[in-house]
């Protein structure tokens, strides 16, 4: 008791979980749809009358009814920040999602993006009137270059996929522009790859042949060579590959393909593994998109917005997409039209994801030469931390290899428990975790991908490393409760995925009266 | 360096740990004689001030929109973005989350995709959109490939009042994968005659409306066309505030609804990021690209969200996916619909009436400058207008005087002898000075130039 007579030391607590009448727990609120809360006369958003006008529409004006809710702002306030906290966020936890690079995303970043002489310029602009808007694409493609030693950067791609869709359409146009566009129409595609990748190919009336990694993870040179023929186009190959792996030989691979005479694109997904400790264009690259969102720290956004510049090897510069900037006596221009040159085409309205490039640049700037090769160097120490102090309890693939920037476990070890993978991520969530990347690659059966990156300190990858070895612990133990009924303590629990498949309900509609 | 936690103790103990000498053994795999020996050329690392003042000196350099009186449009709008919107798309958990495939601490961002879908489809007219393209020019490349499978023909139909842009970028792909494209010229008086060029080898048409020219036009009569010759309608937006004042293309018989949603709680941000909207008829659902978030219960049988129908992606079907697209817009789709639901039905009329109004006090004042034609009978916020001029020169010549005055046709389709036409835009931003003051300069501009 205190000197007001309250108590000041808990009771006993009770493990139940009491329902509560409004089914919220304390910070932990329900939130319903706002097409239940809302009213099609509310708004937020106060607009004025306009002066009386005779309107031009004709007969093409709306009637009826569009259905739109609306709430005033501060019903709008707490419905949006009440459903954000449903969501976990690099900001709050470590993400260890294996690919994805959820890595710290500085507000410095955030805060250029805005300036109006970025957000607010519009793309159609007078050039005149935009002169800054080019110097900041041409810096950042600079930068670009410098890192990965290629002859040029096609910078309108809008994520990853994009620029892999732009890579390989270059390609296309430049073994087209050979005379072989009807006998070259063949991409090699290892089993590991993003799905990206042959859904990239197979979108530009590539087909697809699969070409096996070897028993240690990598693509064998040997095993490329015996794709070859005179109908192959390109090799799709992820370095660092998907199972975190260095391509050990992807000189060999490189030429190989180039003396069959065809390309070798790279997706550059784990690109962030490599900045400053070696260069694609030495590797023998033709093209490589780099996400600007996972290496240069873009905010991923629950999804999106991404972007992916691709770099171009001399051979496939020629065939870049427009628009592209060049410079004419000293002065900066933009070239927007492909006629007239070998330019393959456009690929989307406009100039690409300027937001983006701001905040990459502003990244790369802050990180320097030498900051962005220790970024990588320390998110390699800190994939290969946890690797190895997991190794004793977790079964990796590829035996005790060093890894890159993530570090892959299989589920063997899990056999005897009758856990899954999956129960073994859930039971992540209740301890405050993210889980990791989980049932990819495709490769490896039931795939833990761990990507703690540069950003967590010692302390935190420590507390992060006991968490898994005592979850792991518990599951030899078989402890299964903790891990099947996982999770308990999030927002929800394990939803049916397989309901939503089969009963898709992707809209709101309003409920049948009575 | 400021972004990076560990330490030089920390580091020496983890290499311990690891059982490697030095961080380089880590990096063995890398062929030794391709591994950087010192570091990249690039400048050393920065502190927060001076790369602020770095960018900060480079965004300087440009104008921005709201610093002068602004009438550009042709599939980039500025309007008013309330401040709630930024702030709240600045919060921690949507900002720095990732796509949400870990639903059961994902509910924030799969209910806003769910609320976000739902809109779209509302505003649009259609029965079900999915969770955002990259923006509405690969959103309408992307429908026309669905056409495609969805009809198994390979030939598309392009309005000349598409976007050039868009057309290109539908061309582009077109070029790609070997399929026909019947490009209809460009088209300022929306009087071209695409019916006749829909056939039985069509898959679709697609058409834009309000066009690239501000007009409007029905689509009623082209969905009749293209169905009875069994192709699809893709009917495709820039400025999709417009839909707060005209027909949805869904009331109009669109098969396929495309659009750009930038106009909605997002900046102009010299092109992107934007966000692609994509809506459609839901028998043709498991042939769209994209994600969708749908609505399932969790154990304990309360309402949740996941994403669903994925075996149509990339990640599942691999060479068979409807698209290659993974990473989209999620975080300007967030924009959008906290904008939208700040506007509601009401703001978003009235929002649509207030454009409306200001481009045709504006059309009016223009067409009153001796020698200046209003092409347009029927617009929305933007028209297009015919000088004496070349529209290009006039342009330049009233940015000098500090006003942004539109988009010359001839800078998206040089050649097509078009040179003499200025797409003009007008929104809710444009204070009735502006307008007085564009009217006064482009008279001034061409009473001194005759």
């Amino acid at each position: 008791m205190n000197m007001q007579g309250r108590p000041t030391q808990p009771g006993e607590a009770t493990p139940i979980r009491r329902a509560t009448f409004t089914g919220n727990r304390a910070l932990d609120m329900e939130e319903s749809l706002i097409f239940e809360s809302g009213r099609l006369d509310a708004t937020g958003v106060d607009i004025d009358d306009p002066a009386s006008f005779a309107d031009r529409l004709g007969d093409h004006a709306r009637v009826g009814e569009i259905g739109l809710p609306g709430l005033t702002e501060p019903e709008t306030m707490r419905h949006y920040v009440r459903m954000s906290r449903n969501n976990y966020s690099i900001d709050a936890g470590l993400y260890p999602l294996g690919s994805c690079t959820m890595k710290h995303n500085p507000r410095l970043n955030e805060k250029l993006a805005r300036l109006p002489g970025f957000a607010d310029v519009h793309p159609l602009q007078p050039l005149s009137t935009a002169l800054g808007a080019l110097e900041l694409i041409r810096g950042l493609a600079g930068a670009l270059l410098q890192m990965t030693g290629m002859s040029a950067v096609a910078m309108t791609p809008k994520a990853g996929a994009h620029g892999e869709l732009c890579g390989m359409m270059a390609i296309k146009a430049a073994i087209a522009a050979r005379g072989e566009g009807a006998t070259r129409n063949v991409v090699l595609v290892p089993d590991s790859a993003h799905g990206t990748n042959p859904a990239t190919a197979a979108l530009i009336g590539f087909s697809v042949r699969a070409v096996p990694a070897g028993p240690d993870g990598t693509v064998s040179a040997e095993a490329v060579r015996a794709k070859l023929g005179p109908d192959i186009a390109a090799i799709m190959l992820t370095n660092p590959n998907t199972c975190g792996l260095f391509e050990r030989e992807i000189v060999e691979i490189a030429a190989a393909m180039h003396e069959a005479g065809a390309y070798f694109y790279c997706d550059g997904a784990n690109f962030n593994a490599i900045v400053g400790k070696t260069r694609p264009g030495d590797l023998g690259v033709d093209a490589m998109h780099i996400n600007l969102h996972k290496t240069f720290s873009t905010p991923h956004g629950g999804g999106g917005p991404g972007a992916g510049p691709v770099v171009l090897s001399a051979r496939l510069a020629p065939f870049a997409p427009v628009p592209f900037i060049v410079e004419k006596d000293g002065a900066l221009d933009l070239v927007e039209h492909a006629e007239g040159s070998s330019s393959f085409g456009r690929m989307s309205a406009f100039h690409g994801q300027m937001g983006m490039f701001v905040r990459a640049l502003a990244f790369i700037l802050s990180h320097g030469a030498d900051g962005l090769r220790q970024a990588s160097e320390d998110a390699v120490l800190a994939a290969n931390y946890v690797r190895v102090t997991l190794s004793d309890l977790m079964s990796a693939p590829f035996g005790d290899r060093p890894c890159m920037h993530e570090a892959l476990f299989d589920d063997q070890w899990l056999k005897e428990t009758g856990l899954t993978t999956l129960d073994f991520a859930k039971a992540m969530i209740d301890e405050g975790y993210h889980p990791m990347t989980v049932y990819f690659p495709l490769v490896v059966h039931g795939a833990m991908l761990i990507e703690p990156t540069e950003s967590e300190s010692k302390a935190s990858l420590d507390l992060f490393l006991m968490t898994l070895r005592d979850l792991a612990l518990s599951a030899l133990r078989g402890e299964k409760e903790r891990f099947v009924t996982a999770p308990s303590l999030a927002p929800r629990r394990r939803l049916d995925e397989t309901r939503a498949a089969r009963q898709p309900v992707l809209r709101w509609t309003r409920p049948a009266a009575g | 360096m400021r972004y990076l936690p560990l330490d030089g103790a920390d580091r020496r103990q983890m290499l311990a740990r690891v059982g490697v000498p030095d961080i380089d053994a880590l990096f063995a795999d890398i062929p030794a004689d391709k591994r950087l020996s010192g570091l990249i050329d690039m400048p050393l690392r920065a502190s927060e001030i001076a790369v602020e003042r770095e960018l900060g000196a480079m965004a300087a350099k440009n104008v921005a929109a709201g610093s002068t009186p602004f009438f550009l449009g042709a599939g980039a709008y500025r309007h008013h973005v309330p401040a709630t919107v930024d702030h709240l798309i600045q919060r921690s958990e949507f900002l720095t989350s990732y796509t949400p495939y870990q639903p059961e601490i994902a509910q924030g961002t799969l209910q806003v995709l769910f609320e976000f879908q739902t809109q779209v489809a509302l505003l649009t007219g259609m029965e079900v959109a999915n969770s955002s393209m990259y923006d509405g020019s690969t959103a309408c490349g992307e429908a026309m490939l669905m056409a495609h499978r969805l009809t198994r023909r390979k030939k598309a139909v392009l309005s000349g009042g598409l976007h050039p842009q868009y057309a290109d970028v539908a061309a582009t792909l077109a070029n790609m994968s070997g399929d026909t494209i019947a490009r209809l010229a460009l088209d300022p008086r929306a009087d071209e005659d695409i019916i006749a060029e829909i056939d039985d080898s069509t898959s679709c048409v697609i058409a834009q409306n309000p066009d690239f020219f501000g007009n409007l036009r029905d689509l009623r009569p082209i969905a009749a066309a293209a169905h009875s010759k069994g192709a699809l309608l893709i009917a495709v937006f820039t400025e999709a505030v417009s839909l707060g004042a005209i027909r949805s293309p869904g009331e109009m018989g669109a098969d396929i609804v495309v659009g750009e949603g930038q106009s909605i709680g997002n900046s102009l941000n010299f092109g992107g990021p934007y966000v692609g909207l994509f809506a459609c008829h839901t028998r043709f659902v498991r042939q769209m690209p994209g994600r969708l978030a749908g609505e399932t219960v969790d154990a304990e049988g309360r309402r949740g969200f996941v994403l669903t129908l994925s075996t149509r992606e990339q990640h599942i079907r691999r060479e068979k996916a409807t698209s290659n697209i993974c990473t989209n817009s999620g975080l300007c789709a967030l924009a959008f619909s906290i904008h939208m639901t700040l506007l509601g039905e009401r703001g978003l009329r009235q929002l649509a009436k207030v454009n409306h109004a200001n481009a045709v006090d504006l059309a009016d004042k223009l067409a009153a400058v001796p020698g200046v034609e209003v092409l347009n009978a029927h617009f929305f916020n933007e028209f297009t207008i015919r000088t004496p001029r070349p529209a290009a020169e006039l342009v330049e010549a009233l940015v000098k005087q500090g006003i942004i005055a539109g988009l010359p046709v001839s800078r998206l389709a040089p050649g097509a002898g078009l040179d003499d036409l200025l797409v003009v835009a007008a929104t809710e931003i444009n204070a009735p000075e502006d307008r007085a003051a564009y009217a006064a300069a482009l008279a001034k501009y061409l009473g001194g130039s005759r």
